[in-house]
């Protein structure tokens, strides 16, 4: 970040008053505040939008009304505001453009077991007392920070959770493909909370794909950092801020150019976009969709703040690419699509862990209130309306968890999952959001203010079905 | 380790079932929904084939018996895939070929499962080869189940049963019928006890048969006991009223029958799911699992939402019966699974037909039958609104009087 936030205001003043054309053009509707293009404004309309942009004017800052504490946080929680990617560690070449190591699928006994490995308890186990004692308690303040606390994503580090997809030849900590545990793993952090979850989790999505699909030489270049003792923020993105968006036809080109390749785009959901010091990025190649690795720093990338209803401790940005040239060893993966279909459905597999960690919160959440609290001189919960949904999210909640782990063992096993992992998805999403709306509603005006964690998991819990890459097991 | 698939050691029981629904089932389905009342013949066949398959010792049944929870040691530690997942999915298949038929099947009565869950091993020989069906509806008490009315009265060592009971299932064509009825209606729940009485009582009479919306091929009946005297080895289980584990013994039984119902809407669903699935792709309709269901069109977006559910609805069921495998409590999870199950079953079909406008609303195809057969699994064996109850009472950790 090297802009002051002088330079921003001074920016936007200049844009607001740049002269009489464009305020007209600022005062059509459509477009900007919620607005549709249908929208027309009348003379009275035009007269008072006016007033209110005077009304938001520097004045008020010279004298002094404005809170300085808004613009400490200007970077991270405001948009429109963009600045080069991080000038990040260099990532020493090595090894060759073979095959890399690839994690053997696990092997089932052909049991139906809802039992987790011993392996995969311990690091639930784990990973769930780290969501309890310290995740948990620092949700409220990160949320508001729009920032993880840095002393979590190293106790995320020290546990290992960046190398959990990474071959256990190549540094990692599972010796066999880790989709299993790496959705137990989100399930249980997101209890904690979800967008610390995700910041914690954003740097192993990357390194499980390199772990995946990567070359030798790009595992040997880029693995060690996140299975050392300084891993570096990573954003796997594929998202774009257009409506109707479909991961599998992004408008992010990449275009050949000589022995490299020429990026040219816009992505949207990049956790902690400028500390990134590697993103991986989905772009469309000669017609399909394939990911390339590019390093933060390279010229033509820009990150943009980009504060979101919730996940705001994941510090989501856009990440502009213009013109972005790169190797022919960015690219991760296959030029037909595989990669990156399986790319999109592992990190959909990691969202719905999220949403049923986060289901679970809310449950037991609810549990205690609607025990606690009283009306009509006995506990809520002694009625059927509020009993009964208490008990719908708890049913709604474990169909979720059940879809989504029959989608995560298959993933494990190598087994095809597309199917499995489309309707975890859909039912990660509808109802994972109801058991959020519900949440609130339990709680009745209690839940819409800060004072009670419901509220940030109803405004966590609209991410899952709208993220696309970001997390990924 | 974790895997949620079909178990390996039970995929030809599900096959088998799969086949015997499509080939002896489905051609029947029609003829016994218009002919209600009817004896579907075909199925004595199907009863001794399925006997045969049992004899084997290989499957737990493809019918609704089959969920005692044996004494067998269990195996150290390791887990079992036993007779309950085996039940639920060769129940879910054949009632993928007809719910009604399935719940016809002779021998394969949910009086069988009450004997199979609560009987004593001497009343386990001796009902061996029985049709029970189950009476604990009364006219004036359904779901409150502890209300009934119907009294036994110890006599010498006979007992004498009195009262009213109906929609006992298979009630006409059964050889039995296991009765609920109360000892000492002054003692509550702790007093009721079941027995099983033979059709050839002559204190037992069928007053009737019910004409229904759906599952018509399965007769439901009306039957009253006047003195009706049974013996006192007759009553299945142990005849002490005790009072602290109350309701519990007859309760038992519907740990063990829910994911059974949940089961039969879970294969009823799926042939709606299966056939509605294939006229959408007929009619130029793609269901893809990867595009976002927002940029697919509404009927894509809708079936992939209704599958869904099923998938949730099915994997609770196996869920529950797993459990019960395993020896685990599954109260709360064969709730869940007849909550789920049940209104699924029921968005499914209903949906289903919408999607295929007056095609599935027509009895040209069998859609619109499938919408009126699920109707009652989201009722029987405890309607979904008592599953909700049971599944609050347990988790907020409240009683019957707190949460009413």
């Amino acid at each position: 970040m090297t802009r002051t936030t002088d330079d921003v205001v001074a920016r936007n003043v200049t844009h607001s008053y740049g002269g009489g054309m464009y305020l007209m053009k600022t005062f059509r509707p459509g477009g900007r505040h919620g607005l549709s293009s249908r929208e027309t404004r009348d003379p009275i309309g035009l007269a008072v939008a006016a007033v209110n942009r005077l009304a938001q004017s520097e004045l008020i800052d010279r004298l002094g009304l404005r809170k300085k504490t808004e613009q400490a946080v200007f970077a991270t929680t405001r948009n429109g505001f963009r600045v080069a990617t991080a000038v990040g560690r260099t990532f020493a070449r090595a090894g060759s453009r073979g095959t890399g190591e690839r994690p053997a699928s696990a092997t089932s006994p052909g049991i139906f077991d809802l039992t987790p490995t011993e392996d995969e308890q311990l690091l639930v186990d784990v990973v769930g007392e780290l969501a309890a004692e310290m995740v948990r308690p620092a949700a409220s303040a990160a949320d508001a920070a729009c920032a993880a606390p840095v002393e979590l994503l190293e106790a995320a580090q020290e546990i290992g959770l960046p190398g959990l997809g990474v071959p256990e030849s190549l540094g990692g900590i599972m010796e066999e493909r880790s989709a299993m545990a790496g959705t137990l793993v989100a399930e249980a952090l997101a209890h904690g909370d979800m967008g610390i979850a995700v910041a914690a989790l954003a740097p192993g999505a990357v390194a499980t794909a390199i772990g995946l699909w990567g070359t030798e030489a790009q595992q040997q270049t880029y693995l060690p950092a996140f299975t050392g003792t300084d891993v570096p923020a990573a954003a796997l993105t594929l998202s774009e801020p257009s409506v109707l968006f479909d991961p599998f036809t992004p408008a992010t080109t990449a275009v050949r150019d000589g022995d490299g390749f020429v990026l040219d785009g816009m992505k949207s959901a990049v956790v902690r976009g400028a500390e990134a010091e590697l993103f991986v990025i989905g772009a469309v190649l000669d017609g399909t969709p394939a990911l390339f690795l590019v390093e933060s720093g390279t010229e033509g990338l820009e990150v943009e703040a980009d504060p979101s209803m919730g996940l705001r401790a994941a510090a989501l940005t856009r990440l502009h690419l213009t013109g972005v040239r790169v190797g022919q060893d960015a690219l991760l993966g296959d030029t037909d699509g595989t990669a990156y279909a399986e790319c999109v459905r592992l990190s959909r597999l990691a969202w719905c862990a999220l949403a049923v960690g986060t289901g679970q919160a809310v449950l037991d959440y609810v549990k205690d209130y609607v025990n606690e609290r009283q009306a009509f001189g006995e506990p809520i919960s002694h009625r059927q309306s509020v009993a009964f949904m208490v008990a719908d999210i708890a049913i709604e909640l474990q169909a979720m968890r059940l879809v989504t782990w029959k989608a995560a063992s298959r993933a494990a096993r190598g087994a095809d999952f597309a199917r499995e992992v489309g309707l975890a998805r859909q039912l990660c999403t509808e109802r994972g959001m109801r058991i959020g709306l519900d949440g609130v509603q339990l709680l009745g005006g209690h839940g819409f203010v800060k004072e009670h964690p419901v509220e940030r998991w109803y405004r966590d819990l609209r991410a899952v079905g709208v993220m696309e890459g970001v997390v990924m097991v | 380790m974790i895997n949620l698939e079909t178990p390996r050691k039970h995929a030809a029981l599900v096959d088998q079932a799969h086949q015997l629904a499509m080939n002896m089932l489905r051609p029947i389905s029609r003829k016994y929904d218009r002919a209600e009342h009817e004896y579907p013949r075909e199925l004595d066949m199907l009863a001794a084939l399925i006997d045969g398959v049992s004899e084997t010792g290989a499957t737990g049944g493809a019918g609704a018996g089959g969920v005692r929870r044996d004494d067998v040691a269990q195996d150290s530690g390791r887990v079992r895939n036993g007779a309950n997942l085996a039940s639920v999915l060769s129940v879910a298949e054949m009632c993928w070929g007809d719910t009604a038929l399935l719940l016809s099947m002779p021998r394969q009565g949910l009086g069988n499962s009450a004997i199979a869950s609560v009987a004593n091993e001497e009343q386990l020989e001796r009902y061996k080869g029985t049709w029970a069906a189950m009476a604990i509806t009364e006219p004036g008490v359904g779901s409150d189940s502890a209300g009934i009315t119907t009294t036994a009265v110890k006599d010498g060592d006979e007992y004498v049963i009195n009262g009213e009971k109906i929609y006992v299932t298979s009630g006409d064509r059964a050889d039995s019928v296991v009765v609920w009825a109360t000892l000492d209606k002054e003692l509550g729940r702790a007093a009721i006890k079941s027995f099983l009485v033979r059709k050839d009582n002559p204190g037992l009479k069928v007053e009737r048969l019910e004409h229904k919306l759906g599952i018509r091929a399965s007769d439901t009946a009306a039957i009253t006991f006047t003195d009706c005297r049974v013996r006192a080895e007759d009553l299945l289980g142990s005849a002490e009223i005790d009072t602290r584990s109350g309701f519990a013994g007859a309760m038992a039984t519907f740990d063990n029958t829910r994911p059974l119902v949940a089961a039969m809407a879970v294969g009823c669903a799926r042939a709606a799911l299966d056939l509605t699935r294939d006229l959408l792709e007929q009619a130029g309709v793609v269901i893809d699992y990867d595009r976002p269901a927002q940029v697919q069109s509404a009927a894509a977006a809708k079936f992939i939402q209704l599958e869904a559910d099923w998938e949730g609805a099915k994997l609770l069921m196996m869920q529950a019966a797993w459990m019960a495998d395993n020896r685990l409590p599954n109260s709360l999870e064969a709730s869940m699974a007849k909550a789920k199950a049940g209104r699924v079953g029921s968005d499914v079909t209903l949906s289903c037909v919408q999607l295929c406008g007056t095609l599935g609303y027509s009895e040209t195809e069998l859609l619109e039958k499938w919408s009126r057969d699920s109707k009652i699994l989201d009722i029987f064996e405890g309607t979904q609104q008592i599953q909700q109850l049971i599944v609050a009472r347990r988790l907020l950790g409240l009683t019957s009087a707190e949460l009413k």
